[in-house]
């Protein structure tokens, strides 16, 4: 694991390339300043960071919510239109499930398909085969008021995976809820992730989960939002219980935990 | 990989599907949950300790019935004049029902147009208001004279009344869709329509049916208020006009009994707004839903 900042992914390999990128918002907070950070492709990359720090409004500049006030992200390789804005293949899952309340799961999950125009059939069927790879087989025609908060979030992860996006961008999805339906989703999400190898941007406050999830981990600080590291985390997936419990875990979280405080304290 | 996704409906493996909330199928009896029927029951029951008092202190203090029938007598006259009641009846459903169907059909859609355009919203709201705060008995008799049809007239003042909890109401609801809902929906691409029909009318529609249940009873006021206005000015036409027909007679039997049929009548569209609102709502929405704890 190194401490040195390093942005060596190269750029022809790089799925979103992030050069100096600040966000000042109406009010003037400056939430987030000369932000330069490459996303390669299938990589796992956390945004690591106290609240504040503008990670989330990193992400949603990623997601295309909100344009950035100077910068530029780039998509190297994905197809633009006609005015020159990327054609975004990503899933976002929001801190809450963002489920629509009126919808069964199955339709909560289909619905990113059905703004595609994807004939309905079929988008039931790739709806319904994705909401049993997130282990909720059975649960189609519930109502999310049903389902239990774990569950919500796992219907959100699969609606977000529906499309098969390159790139899933995640803001602190599992921060809601208690800790064995936590290490149960990122487990799960592990599993995806080594399934259908997107690229995932993963934002969370927790040392403890992003060394346990990433490959890489960017450090930020608060005030004004700015990336202070970027660690490697050169541990081997598979990643399980074991994996959790074991020295080397320890170390790295010790290690990613001395970065953060220093990144604060500076 | 397939293999090792977890089991979603095995009981008691200790997933978070255990966490589930906890949902109430209660007994039934003539199909009304057992619960509710203290609800039913209760006011019944005053109703009918009521009108008992009522009638009994006809009776003993014989107040003469041109001042104050007694509830059977009512009754009575309600069964025996029904040829003539129920035909005026039918002519105010009418106007109250063709009042509502319009309050809606203007009412959504000019909200949805208002949400669409805020300067659109923010140059007409105002005039909603005052189309609104304008007391309909006020302006009844100059729409009867302007627009000649005595039936037209009556709408129009109904609909008047009906309309704004309609448009005000589903205002509030298409403006309230989850934001990260909208964010997401721009994520994906959707076009206006798109985000109107699969999010902003879905998620308005329990504001909207909060407006139906004022607006149902709002109609009916309104229709009986403007045949007042044109009654007293010799034009016949349904209930309210009986009644005035059956003051200047001094039937005052009659005109309870006319005055017992509107009171029903709006029970009635309450009871059915309700029900509608209840069918639509019952399967997602917090106010239709029952909890065990």
């Amino acid at each position: 694991m190194s401490a040195e900042p390093s942005f060596a992914a190269p750029a022809s390999r790089a799925l979103v390339s992030i050069r100096r990128v600040s966000k000042q918002f109406a009010n003037g907070t400056l939430a987030v300043r000369d932000v330069d950070l490459d996303l390669a492709q299938g990589e796992f990359v956390s945004l690591l960071g106290p609240s504040g720090c503008g990670k989330s409004t990193l992400l949603r500049m990623i997601a295309g919510l909100g344009a950035p006030s100077a910068g530029t992200i780039d998509w190297p390789t994905a197809v633009h239109d006609a005015d020159g804005r990327p054609q975004r293949d990503l899933g976002f899952v929001f801190q809450d499930p963002t489920l629509m309340p009126w919808a069964t799961a199955l339709a909560n999950v289909t619905m990113p398909l059905v703004l595609k125009r994807m004939n309905r059939r079929e988008a039931d069927e790739r709806a319904a085969e994705m909401l049993a790879l997130v282990g909720l087989k059975g649960f189609e025609k519930a109502y999310p008021r049903e389902l239990s908060g774990g569950m919500k979030m796992r219907v959100s992860i699969a609606r977000a995976l529906v499309t098969h996006p390159s790139i899933l961008l995640m803001d602190e999805p599992f921060a809601a809820l208690d800790e064995i339906t936590r290490h149960r989703l990122n487990d799960d999400l592990l599993r995806l992730w080594a399934d259908q190898r997107f690229t995932a941007v993963f934002v969370t406050h927790s040392v403890f989960e992003s060394v346990y999830l990433s490959q890489r981990i960017v450090v930020m600080a608060a005030r004004p939002g700015r990336v202070m590291a970027d660690l490697t985390v050169d541990a081997a997936y598979p990643r399980d219980d074991l994996f959790r419990t074991s020295a080397e875990y320890a170390h790295l979280c010790r290690v990613a935990s001395e970065t953060l405080k220093k990144a604060i304290a500076l | 990989m397939s293999d090792s996704v977890l089991p979603a409906s095995v009981p008691h493996d200790g997933t978070d599907a255990e966490a589930r909330p906890v949902f109430v199928t209660e007994r039934r009896v003539l199909g009304i949950p057992v619960s509710t029927w203290p609800s039913i029951l209760a006011p019944v029951a005053i109703g009918c300790l009521a009108l008992a008092a009522w009638e009994a202190i006809v009776r003993i203090k014989g107040i003469p019935s041109y001042i104050l029938p007694g509830p059977l007598l009512i009754a009575q006259t309600l069964v025996a004049d029904w040829g003539t009641l129920s035909g005026a009846l039918w002519i105010t459903l009418r106007i109250t029902f063709a009042a509502l169907i319009a309050a809606v059909t203007v009412g959504v859609a000019l909200a949805v147009v208002f949400t669409q355009s805020k300067w659109l919203e923010k140059s007409l709201f105002p005039y909603a208001v005052v189309l609104q705060v304008t007391p309909v008995v006020s302006i009844a008799p100059l729409i009867i004279i302007w627009v000649g049809d005595i039936n037209l007239s009556l709408l129009i003042c109904a609909w008047i009344v009906a309309f704004f909890p309609i448009l005000s109401n589903t205002i509030l609801g298409l403006n309230s869709a989850d934001h990260n809902l909208v964010n997401l929906f721009q994520l994906y691409g959707a076009t206006r329509w798109q985000t109107m029909r699969y999010l902003k009318l879905p998620a308005a529609l329990p504001y909207f049916l909060g407006g139906l249940k004022i607006s149902g009873g709002l109609a009916l006021i309104g229709a009986v208020v403007a045949e007042f206005v044109a009654g007293s000015g010799g034009s016949a036409s349904g209930l309210a006009y009986r009644i005035l027909e059956a003051s200047y007679q001094l039937k005052i039997p009659r005109m309870f009994a006319a005055l017992v049929m509107i009171s029903m009548t709006g029970v009635a569209i309450f009871l059915a707004t309700s029900f509608v609102a209840h069918l639509l709502l019952r399967r997602w929405h917090e106010s239709a839903v029952k909890r065990e704890n």
